[in-house]
C-alpha cells in the first residue's frame, strides 16, 4: 500500500503538470484564434463533436507558408549544433585537465566550474553586453592592443549568441566529462604506453571512447535546451539572429496568436523527441551501471 | 594520471579566465560612479543606496523569495520520493513513462514548458499568481533534486537498510532512521539547486505569473532589455556575493561532514 502511494504522489503531479499540458497544447494549436481571453475559440463546451469538427490544421499550413519559421527553425538547429560542439572543444580539454589534477586541487577545481553554474544563468548572460557592444570592454582591449583599428560589431550577431551558449552551458559540459574520466583507469593508458602507443593515439583509442558516455550526456544538457534558448539571442542576438525560442516568445507575448505559438511548439517537440529519448537512455544507462 | 602538461594548465587557466571575467567586469563596475557602464569614473555607492530605495525591485525580490522557498520545499520532498521510486522501486506499470517524465523537464526548452503550464492553467480557470509560479517551479525543479538524490541512493550500501529490516523495524522506520540521514547531504543539495533554479528562473515565471506577480529575473529582465544599466550591476553583484558564500560554505561542511564521518570510521574500527 504505501509503495503504491509513493510511486502515485510523484507520479499523478508529473503527469498533471508535465504530460497533460502538452495535450493542451496540441489541442489549442488545432484551434481558431478569436479575439477574447483567452485568445482562442473555447472548443470542448458544445460536445466532443462540435468540438472535433472545429479542429483543423491551419495553424500549420499557416507555419509551412511563412518561411519566417522554417528559417527560425533551421537556424536554431544550426546555433544550437555549432555551440555544442564549440562547447566540447573547450569544456573537454578542462575536463581532462581537471581529471589528471593532483587529487588535492580537485574540491576546488569543482568548485570554481559549480559556481557559475548557481549564480543567476540571466546576470551571466548580461554580463556579455557590456563586454561584446561596439564601446564595450572587449573592443577597447583590442584598440589598445592594436590589433583592430575600428570597433568590431559582435553584439547583435550569430557570433555573440555562440559566446552566450557556450558560457552559460559550460559546467553542464564539463560535469558529466569529468565524471567519465575521473572513473577512468589510468593503468590502462600506462599499458597501452607500455606497448608502444603514442600518447595522443592512447588519448584518442582510450580515453575518448572511456570518456563517450560522457561526451554524449553534455552534449544532449547543450543541445537540447539550446535549441529552444530564449534569453540569450534576445540579449545577445538582436534582430540579426532567428531562433524558434524567441520567434514562440514573441508569437505569445506579442502578436497574442496563441495557436500558432502553440503550433511551433509543437513542431519544436517533435524535433526534440528523437534527441530526448536519446538522451533518457544515457542518463538511465548510466544509473543502472552505477547500481 | 598526476600530471599536468603545460596544455592542461594552459586550457584551465584560459577556461577560468572565461568563466570569470565577465562576472568581475559586472562587480567591478558596480562601483562606478559613471552611469555610463564602460567608462571609469571613480569609486561610488550610489547604484547601491538606488537599488535599496527602489520599492518594485524590494516587492520582486520578496515574490522571488517566497516562490523559491515554497516550491523547493514541496519540490525535495516529491523529488526524494521520486528517486527512491526510480531506484528501489522495483518493476511497475510505467516506469518508463516515469523515468521519462523525470529526465525529459532537465533539458526541455523553458519556452515548451512555460507555454504548456500556462495553457494547462488558462483551461482549468486557475489564477495566476504566486500560486501557478509554485506550481510550474515544484514541477521542473522536483526532477533536478531526483536526479540528484538517486544518485546518491545508487552508491548507497542496501545492506545497511536490510540490516535495519532484519532487525525488526519497519520500512518506514528503516527509510527515516537509516537511509535518510545517510542520503541527507543529497537531499539538502537538491534543495538548495531547487531553491536556485526557482530563484533564476525567467522564461517559465513570465508564461505562468500572470499580471499580479512579478520576480526578481522578470523586472532584471524588463530593465536589461533596454541596455545595460548600473543599478542592475549592482544587483548582480550582490546576488553573485550571496551566491558565494553559500557555496564556499557549503563546500566548507561537507569537507568538515567528510573528515568527521572518517574520524567515526576509525574509531568504530578500533574498538571492534
Amino acid at each position: 500500500m504505501r509503495r503504491a502511494a509513493l510511486i502515485a504522489v510523484p507520479y499523478a503531479w508529473l503527469l498533471a503538470l508535465f504530460l497533460i499540458p502538452f495535450a493542451v497544447v496540441f489541442k489549442i494549436s488545432l484551434s481558431d484564434i478569436a479575439l477574447a481571453i483567452p485568445p482562442y475559440t473555447p472548443t470542448a463546451k458544445d460536445g466532443i463533436w462540435a468540438m472535433l469538427s472545429q479542429l483543423d490544421f491551419e495553424n500549420f499550413v499557416f507555419l509551412t507558408e511563412d518561411d519566417l519559421y522554417w528559417k527560425a527553425y533551421l537556424s536554431s538547429l544550426q546555433i544550437a549544433a555549432v555551440s555544442t560542439v564549440l562547447t566540447l572543444l573547450v569544456g573537454y580539454p578542462m575536463a581532462y585537465a581537471m581529471a589528471r589534477a593532483p587529487e588535492a586541487w580537485r574540491p576546488t577545481l569543482l568548485m570554481l566550474v559549480i559556481l557559475p553554474f548557481w549564480t543567476s544563468f540571466l546576470i551571466r548572460v548580461y554580463a556579455w553586453v557590456g563586454i561584446l557592444s561596439n564601446e564595450g570592454f572587449l573592443n577597447q582591449f583590442l584598440l589598445w592592443l592594436g590589433v583592430i583599428d575600428t570597433p568590431l560589431t559582435i553584439l547583435n550577431t550569430p557570433t555573440a549568441v555562440y559566446i552566450g551558449i557556450v558560457y552559460t552551458y559550460l559546467p553542464f559540459m564539463i560535469l558529466p566529462i569529468y565524471s567519465a574520466l575521473d572513473r577512468l583507469d589510468g593503468s590502462l593508458i600506462e599499458a597501452a604506453e607500455d606497448l608502444g602507443c603514442s600518447r595522443f593515439k592512447a588519448f584518442w583509442l582510450i580515453t575518448i571512447p572511456l570518456s563517450k558516455n560522457g561526451i554524449i550526456a553534455g552534449s544532449f544538457l547543450v543541445f537540447i535546451p539550446a535549441l529552444g534558448e530564449f534569453v540569450i539571442p534576445s540579449l545577445l542576438g538582436g534582430s540579426g539572429t532567428l531562433m524558434i525560442g524567441k520567434v514562440l516568445f514573441e508569437e505569445f507575448f506579442s502578436n497574442r496568436d496563441w495557436p500558432v505559438a502553440s503550433a511551433v511548439a509543437v513542431i519544436l517537440l517533435l524535433i526534440l523527441v528523437i534527441p530526448l529519448v536519446l538522451f533518457q537512455r544515457n542518463q538511465q544507462r548510466q544509473t543502472e551501471a552505477g547500481a | 594520471m598526476n600530471r599536468l602538461s603545460p596544455f592542461n594548465v594552459v586550457s584551465l587557466t584560459l577556461g577560468f579566465v572565461f568563466l570569470y571575467i565577465p562576472m568581475l567586469i559586472l562587480v567591478v563596475y558596480s562601483f562606478n560612479a559613471s552611469k555610463l557602464v564602460t567608462v571609469w569614473a571613480g569609486f561610488s555607492t550610489q547604484w547601491y543606496g538606488e537599488l535599496l530605495r527602489n520599492e518594485s525591485f524590494l516587492d520582486a525580490a520578496w515574490v522571488t523569495l517566497r516562490v523559491a522557498v515554497i516550491s523547493s520545499t514541496i519540490a525535495t520532498v516529491l523529488g526524494t520520493m521520486a528517486a527512491y521510486v526510480l531506484v528501489r522501486g522495483g518493476r511497475f506499470f510505467g516506469r518508463t513513462l516515469f523515468s521519462g517524465m523525470i529526465y525529459a523537464p532537465l533539458v526541455m526548452p523553458e519556452v515548451i514548458t512555460g507555454l504548456s503550464l500556462l495553457l494547462l492553467f488558462i483551461g482549468t480557470g486557475l489564477d495566476r499568481g504566486v500560486l501557478t509560479i509554485v506550481l510550474a517551479h515544484t514541477t521542473f525543479s522536483m526532477c533536478f533534486v531526483s536526479v540528484v538524490v538517486s544518485s546518491r541512493l545508487v552508491t548507497f550500501d542496501r545492506s545497511l537498510e536490510e540490516a535495519a529490516l532484519d532487525l525488526g523495524a519497519s520500512t518506514f522506520d528503516a527509510f527515516r532512521l537509516v537511509t535518510l540521514p545517510i542520503i541527507a547531504p543529497a537531499v539538502i543539495s537538491g534543495w538548495l539547486l531547487a531553491f536556485t533554479l526557482s530563484l533564476d528562473d525567467l522564461v517559465i515565471a513570465s508564461f505562468t505569473a500572470g499580471p499580479s506577480a512579478t520576480t526578481l529575473p522578470m523586472k532584471i529582465w524588463s530593465s536589461v532589455r533596454l541596455g545595460v544599466s548600473p543599478e542592475i550591476n549592482a544587483l548582480s553583484t550582490i546576488l553573485i556575493g550571496l551566491v558565494t558564500v553559500g557555496v564556499v560554505v557549503a563546500s566548507l561542511a561537507t569537507k568538515r561532514a567528510a573528515v568527521q564521518a572518517a574520524r567515526d570510521e576509525q574509531a568504530a574500527a578500533r574498538t571492534a
